[in-house]
């Protein structure tokens, strides 16, 4: 805005009054946030990159077992039913934090923590269940290619629950702060694109596995 | 402009969500992942084939609903960037998986003439 100096552009009108190009219209103020919806969308192309693996190796059994016989779709059932209720309940402590309410925030978190961690114990479960079974990555390339993909996942829900655990002891010992609330948006964004890799998930690998 | 546009994303980045927005994504999110649940679960249609692609149409329907009504996605939110770079992504993911489909399924089909999987476990 002081930068009128020497370039050949009107910086007075008429009758003397400064013109003024930068208007404060385009300002970097949510910068963090599109910048964290990028990096999204960049771990967007890796989980595309290891679902194409999945589609070239998901059928590569190597005689040994396949989806049919391994998954068990109870289970896949109930761990889709828990994270989309952690997306929900993070979705409620989005609406607390809007309305300033801190102790609801925390509860909300709270309970959407709980349902990340159920969420990644069936996962250790069924991986531990897989491999006690023989079916660890090493026995197959559809093995392989299914570690590494539902695998990268669990490990991008186990570093939201430890985001998560972060964000909740810096509301509580801060409040709800700008920096806070820019944190709790970022997590949210995290978080349901999570969910929405595991709709893929769920979807290409567990119910297309047990296709016939 | 310059006011209103100023100001809009001032306190919280323009970002407001409804409990009303919230629960109907929710509940269309639960009809859509029962569906093909029970869909896959009971054997429901005739043909593998249909019910994987219904299935896969029942995804991409639901991916939609978080992008709406979970992430909030839409032309205003950062001037559209965010749905400009999701567009973008959007298409390199189909140019990856739809190419690499394509591809080596080729590519299986042409270095293994006549071959089933019976006959491939018993090569020496």
């Amino acid at each position: 805005m002081a930068n009128a100096s020497s370039h050949a552009v009107n910086y007075h009108t008429a009758d003397g009054a400064p013109v003024f190009y930068d208007n404060g219209d385009h300002h970097p103020q949510q910068g963090t946030l599109l910048g964290f919806w990028l990096y999204l969308m960049s771990d967007c192309l890796m989980f595309a990159v290891l679902f194409a693996v999945y589609a070239v190796l998901g059928r590569n059994y190597a005689a040994g077992p396949s989806g049919a016989d391994l998954f068990d779709l109870r289970l896949i059932a109930v761990n889709t039913a828990i994270l989309l209720f952690s997306s929900i309940t993070y979705g409620f402590a989005m609406i607390a934090m809007q309305h300033g309410k801190k102790q609801a925030v925390l509860r909300w978190l709270a309970i959407t923590g709980v349902l990340g961690l159920s969420f990644l114990g069936l996962e250790i479960y069924e991986f531990a269940h897989l491999i006690h079974e023989g079916a660890g990555p090493w026995r197959s390339g559809f093995l392989s290619s299914f570690f590494i993909l539902v695998g990268t996942h669990g490990l991008h829900v186990m570093f939201g629950c430890i985001w998560l655990v972060t964000l909740m002891v810096q509301v509580s010992k801060l409040g709800l702060t700008t920096e806070n609330k820019r944190r709790l948006m970022c997590l949210s964004m995290f978080w349901h694109f999570l969910d929405l890799i595991w709709i893929g998930v769920f979807t290409f690998v567990y119910l297309m596995g047990v296709l016939p | 402009m310059s006011q209103d546009s100023h100001n809009d994303h001032d306190q919280d980045g323009g970002y407001h969500a409804t409990v009303k927005g919230y629960v109907i994504g929710f509940l269309l999110s639960v009809v859509l992942t029962a569906i093909p649940f029970w869909l896959v679960m009971d054997q429901v249609l005739p043909s593998p084939r249909t019910t994987a692609f219904v299935i896969l149409a029942f995804a991409a329907v639901q991916m939609l609903v978080h992008m709406v009504y979970f992430l909030h996605l839409n032309t205003k939110v950062e001037s559209g960037w965010s749905l400009l770079s999701m567009v973008f992504t959007v298409a390199l993911v189909v140019i990856m998986l739809s190419g690499s489909i394509w591809v080596m399924y080729h590519l299986n089909t042409n270095m293994m003439p006549h071959m089933d999987p019976q006959a491939a476990r018993n090569m020496p």
